[in-house]
Parts: structure tokens; C-alpha cells; sequence
């Protein structure tokens, strides 16, 4: 059995975003892309139903060369085979969700990780997307993960609280974070990761329904006032919360 | 030009949810502009008069999908639902909610429409026949201004950022049930664990968040205790979680959840860009900090530069009062 695992190469959390000479995306340079952290879950959730289920794990990126980067990081991990799907410029997420369809379907994949976000646009959809165009079952935002044979029960994190769902193979599992302790790349892991091949396709192309106008820097909030250096600010901070801002 | 619009409402034991009214009436400013007709659409278990309370907004109707299977949210059967109600309404214009059950079915329901999705939009504006939906990304560094070309469009909105405000029209006797026999129920709720009693920070209108600056887990009974007296919800930062202080579903920022309160209280939180990504579109931020030189004090309205073990026993005396 195939199992899948899709995984996105984004900018650090910590970098500086420059908006590039076009005015709608960012100015990559001096921006160190990363394995989106989200997908370190679904990679690991990914080798952990191998070393139960059997079977084999294949990681998909769609993206520019460097998107190998992220695919050696999950081959290191243990992954099996690597598949770039290869593209450039603005692809929006139906469209994204489209080609990795069109892939996990090549690759007969009845068992697909994701991340539950890509901390780039922050979408949080592509997973629910891409079972939606395969026709499987999706829960996203995971926490806990049980597969026994067709059934599959998985705890998604909800505001207040968690959805413990059940649903059955073929599924899509977007990970958060607590499915997991993302194990890390060994040096064997790393050295047999040189070995194995990542396959380059071209994307499947279908046409974007989203347009990007702009993009622009948020209006930098204003640093407010600091009222005082001990407690003795308090009532002045009560009156200010109560008469100012009238949020208490 | 747009046809019709419709918001998807939310339910929760029986009870619309604040992001409903929302919904609601980011639909019927949206459709004021468009010049186009707003409906809504609920699935649930829910009785007839548990929706009024949406009526004084100003859509058309409400109609609303019963069945006993489907007092829960179930993927399958929602996503299906909504979608087949959609084309029939020939909506062309569906609004969510960007929630944890938002942001599971919209996405569900576009594919099904063929159409494209924006989401997380905080402001919608119309420009012609266009709506322009502006939406933060990388964790709010950055604002994206987008619009989508296909004929049917999907957007969700940010909680808590389109104030519904109060009721202004009268309760129309508008509410359409509809009894569904046979949900489809491939992915089905089978428990809902809560939370213990506790306020969710993604639902909150006042967050009480406390940082590393609190020493250890058990000054966060401060924390607590300030939240209490504030009705609000508590909120940590990641140092705090990491450490096993306080659990991940009340982690802030850009790997826990994006909040927009009313007023977010942040107690020794340094103020590390990924948490400001998940706080600054609050609406007013108070920080305490030992720290005056502290990031948190570039975004707060108010800030005391002093110990918390201090301000906040006093802060908590003074809101008693
Ligand atoms: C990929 C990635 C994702 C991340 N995601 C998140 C996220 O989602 N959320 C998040 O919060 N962080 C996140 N972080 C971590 C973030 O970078 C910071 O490390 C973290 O927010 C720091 O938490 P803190 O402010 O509680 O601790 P610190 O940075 O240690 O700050 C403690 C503060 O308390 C103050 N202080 C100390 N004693 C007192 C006192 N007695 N009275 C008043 N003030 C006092 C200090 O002056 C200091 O400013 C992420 C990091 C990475 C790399
Ligand atoms: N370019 C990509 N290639 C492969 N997988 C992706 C890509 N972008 C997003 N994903 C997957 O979809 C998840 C959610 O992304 P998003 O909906 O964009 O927030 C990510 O965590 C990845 O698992």
C-alpha cells in the first residue's frame, strides 16, 4: 500500500518579509525557506503508519527546484521515494490541490498526509481541496490518529475542545501540531536519503480562479502609550480600558 | 454580477454561534453593495426558534436542514448539503466563517462548485462587479489584496473582525425547514471532548495570555485569576507550552491560533514575531513587561513596564472594585 505525504517549502517563521518589484508576492531574497513545521507531523505520522500498516511512503512537493530541499529532508527521514512536481510563480490552492490529486491518483495512494497549514499564505485548505477533487475522506486539523484495517478514528482540534470522527479508507489527514514527535533526520537516514531518486514531473496545469491584486505591508500598529512601571499605573489603566477603549 | 448570496451558518448544541451573526451580516453589507439578495443556510438539529435571534440582520431567509444525524458537524453530509443547496439557490456568492468548521467544509463545498476560495478575509470590498478581499498572510507580515475570476466564489472571514453589531431590522418569518432522510454519513462525529468549563482563546472576546515572564506553571493561577474577574479566556505563548506550563490549545501565535479579541492582556510575553502573528489584529493589546525595551510594547495600546507578580495582584484589586 501507497501512502502519501505532501509537503510545502516555505519561508522561515522568523524572516523578514519584503514585498518584491511586482507588488504581489515577496522578495525571496535573504529569505531561508524551510520544511513547512507542519509537515514535519504529517511526514512522521506518515512513517508511523508505514512501520505499522507496511507499505510504502511517498512525499509530493509542487513547486521550484529548491522545493527538493524539503523533499531530501523528508528522505532523510525515512520517506521512501520523492516526487517534484515542477512549477514556478502564483498557483492558488484549488489549483495546487488539482495537480497533488492528480499525482497521489498516478501513484494509487488510499492514505494521504498533509499539513494542516502551510505557514506561508496560510490557508489551511489544501488538504481539505485535495480529498475533495480525489473523492476521499478528510479530517483535518488532526491530533490523534488510530487506522485499524478500512476504519479510521481521528481527534481534530476544534475552538474549546475536540471532534473524535470516524470515517474509513481512502482519507486525507491534515496533521497539527501534538499528532506527533517529529523524529529526526540520522546520519544513516541522511546518507541513504543521497541514494534515493526524486522524481521531476511537470505539474498538471489547470488555470487559477484566484487573482492576487496586491500585496501590501500592514500599517504598523502604533506603539501606545506606556502608562506607568508599577503598579501604581493600575487605576489609570482601569479608566483607560473602561473610558478610552471601552473593551471592559 | 452576482446573482445571490449565501452565508453559511454555524450551530452549536441548538445555539447559533457568535460567528453566524457575523457571517450574516458581513453577507448582507456585502450584498447592500453588490445590490443582490442575501440567504442563509443552517444544518443542524436545531429547532425553528433557535434561529430568530439571526432574523433582525437583514437576509432574506433561512433555511434550515434538519435531521437527528446531524446535530454534530459531519464533513460529508454538511459539505454536500450546502453544495446541493447552493445550486439550486444558484448562490454565486457563499460566505463562511474562517473556523475550525469553516475552514473544513468551505473548501469542500468549492470543489464541488467548481468555484475558487479566498480565505481568512478581514475586510471585503467591492470594486464593480469585483469583490476584493484583503486577507493577512505570512503570519500578518504581509496583507494580500485578492479577487477570484470563477463564477461561483467561495470566501471565509476572519472571526471577531466584522462586528455584527445589533439587530436592526425585525424578525422575519423567513426560517424554511428542510428534513434531510439519508446524510451522508462517511465521515461521522462519534464524541466531542471538551475543554473542561473553559473559554476557547479562538472565541474570546478578552484574552488573558501569560509568557516565560511568569516564572513557573503555577503563577499562572494569576493568569486565571485575572481572567476571571474579566470573563476572558487564557492564552499562553509558546515558551510556556513548550515547556508543559500550559496545553497547545492555548497556545497564540503563528503555530498555535490566530486571535482578534476585543482586548488581548499579555502578561510576560516577550513578544516574538510569531506570536505577535497571532495576536496583533486584536483590537486593543495591553502588555506588562519587566522589560520597557520588550517587542510586545511596538504593538500594545498600553503598556506597564514593570513585574507582573506586582500590577497584576493590583489589577485584579482594582477590577474588583
Ligand atoms: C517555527 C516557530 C514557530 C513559533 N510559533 C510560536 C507561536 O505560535 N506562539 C508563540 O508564542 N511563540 C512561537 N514561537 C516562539 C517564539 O519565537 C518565542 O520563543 C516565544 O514566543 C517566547 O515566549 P515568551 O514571550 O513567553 O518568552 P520569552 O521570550 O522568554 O519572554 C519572557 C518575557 O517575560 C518578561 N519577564 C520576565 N520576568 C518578568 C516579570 N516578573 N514581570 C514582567 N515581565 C517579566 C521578560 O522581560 C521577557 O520579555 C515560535 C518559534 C518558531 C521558531
Ligand atoms: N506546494 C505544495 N506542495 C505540496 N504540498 C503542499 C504545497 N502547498 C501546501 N501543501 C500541503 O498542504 C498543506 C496545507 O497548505 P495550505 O492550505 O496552503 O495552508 C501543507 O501543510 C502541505 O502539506
Amino acid at each position: 500500500m501507497k501512502i502519501a505525504v505532501c509537503v510545502s517549502h516555505v519561508p522561515d517563521t522568523a524572516a523578514k518579509i519584503k514585498i518584491g518589484s511586482d507588488g504581489k508576492s515577496i522578495d525571496p531574497t535573504d529569505v531561508t525557506y524551510v520544511l513547512n513545521p507542519y509537515d514535519e507531523f504529517a511526514i512522521e505520522e506518515a512513517l508511523k503508519t508505514k512501520e505499522k500498516l507496511g507499505g510504502e511512503v511517498v512525499v509530493i512537493s509542487l513547486g521550484e527546484e529548491s522545493s527538493k530541499e524539503s523533499i531530501k529532508k523528508a528522505l532523510a527521514m525515512g520517506v521512501d521515494e520523492g516526487v517534484l512536481l515542477k512549477d514556478s510563480g502564483f498557483r492558488d490552492s484549488v489549483s495546487l490541490a488539482k495537480a497533488l490529486s492528480e499525482e497521489i491518483k498516478t501513484q494509487d495512494a488510499k492514505i494521504v498526509f498533509m499539513g494542516k497549514q502551510a505557514v506561508d499564505y496560510d490557508n489551511s485548505i489544501v488538504g481539505q481541496l485535495t480529498s475533495e477533487f480525489l473523492g476521499y475522506n478528510c479530517v483535518s486539523v488532526v491530533v490523534a490518529l488510530n487506522i485499524e484495517g478500512e476504519k479510521v478514528i481521528a481527534e481534530r482540534e476544534i475552538e474549546g475542545g475536540k471532534e473524535v470522527v470516524e470515517t474509513s479508507l481512502p482519507v486525507v489527514i491534515t496533521a497539527q501540531k501534538g499528532l506527533n514527535e517529529p523524529r529526526y533526520a540520522s546520519l544513516k537516514g541522511i546518507m541513504a536519503a543521497k541514494r534515493k531518486t526524486i522524481v521531476e514531473k511537470d505539474a498538471f496545469a489547470f488555470g487559477n480562479k484566484l487573482e492576487v491584486l496586491s500585496m501590501n505591508k500592514p500599517q504598523g500598529k502604533q506603539a501606545g502609550k506606556i502608562i506607568g512601571s508599577d503598579a501604581s499605573a493600575v487605576p489609570e489603566l482601569v479608566r483607560l480600558l473602561k473610558e478610552e477603549a471601552k473593551v471592559i | 454580477m452576482a446573482n445571490k448570496i449565501l452565508a453559511v451558518l454555524e450551530q452549536r448544541d441548538n445555539q447559533l454561534k457568535k460567528i453566524s451573526f457575523e457571517v450574516a451580516k458581513a453577507a448582507v453589507d456585502l450584498g447592500k453593495k453588490l445590490n443582490v439578495k442575501v440567504e442563509a443556510v443552517l444544518v443542524g438539529n436545531n429547532t425553528k426558534d433557535s434561529l430568530n435571534a439571526i432574523g433582525g440582520y437583514g437576509v432574506e431567509s433561512v433555511t434550515l436542514f434538519r435531521n437527528e444525524n446531524l446535530t454534530q458537524y459531519s464533513s460529508s453530509a454538511y459539505s454536500k448539503i450546502i453544495a446541493d443547496f447552493a445550486k439550486e439557490l444558484e448562490a454565486d456568492i457563499l460566505i463562511f466563517g474562517n473556523t475550525s468548521m469553516g475552514k473544513d467544509l468551505a473548501p469542500r463545498v468549492a470543489v464541488k462548485l467548481d468555484a475558487g476560495i479566498a480565505v481568512d478575509s478581514v475586510k471585503l470590498e467591492v470594486d464593480g462587479s469585483d469583490v476584493i478581499s484583503t486577507r493577512p498572510v505570512y503570519a500578518g507580515k504581509a496583507l494580500l489584496d485578492v479577487k477570484i475570476n470563477s463564477a461561483v466564489k467561495v470566501f471565509t472571514i476572519r472571526p471577531n473582525v466584522f462586528n455584527a453589531g445589533e439587530p436592526t431590522g425585525d424578525v422575519p418569518d423567513l426560517i424554511v425547514e428542510e428534513n434531510i432522510d439519508q446524510p451522508d454519513l462517511s465521515s461521522k462525529l462519534i464524541e466531542i471532548k471538551k475543554a473542561e468549563g473553559k473559554l476557547d482563546v479562538a472565541e474570546a472576546s478578552i484574552i488573558v495570555s501569560g509568557g516565560r515572564g511568569l516564572k513557573e506553571a503555577a503563577n499562572f493561577k494569576l493568569v486565571e485569576d485575572l481572567a476571571e474577574v474579566l470573563g476572558a479566556a487564557v492564552g499562553a505563548s509558546r515558551a510556556v507550552v513548550d515547556a508543559g506550563w500550559r496545553p497547545h490549545s492555548e497556545q497564540v501565535g503563528q503555530t498555535g491560533k490566530t486571535v482578534s479579541p476585543n482586548l488581548y492582556i499579555a502578561l510576560g510575553i516577550s513578544g516574538a514575531i510569531q506570536h505577535l502573528a497571532g495576536m496583533r489584529s486584536s483590537k486593543y493589546i495591553v502588555a506588562v513587561n519587566k522589560d520597557a525595551d520588550a517587542p510586545i510594547f511596538q504593538v500594545a495600546d498600553y503598556g506597564i513596564t514593570g513585574d507582573v507578580f506586582e500590577v497584576v495582584p493590583a489589577l485584579i484589586e482594582e477590577l474588583k472594585k
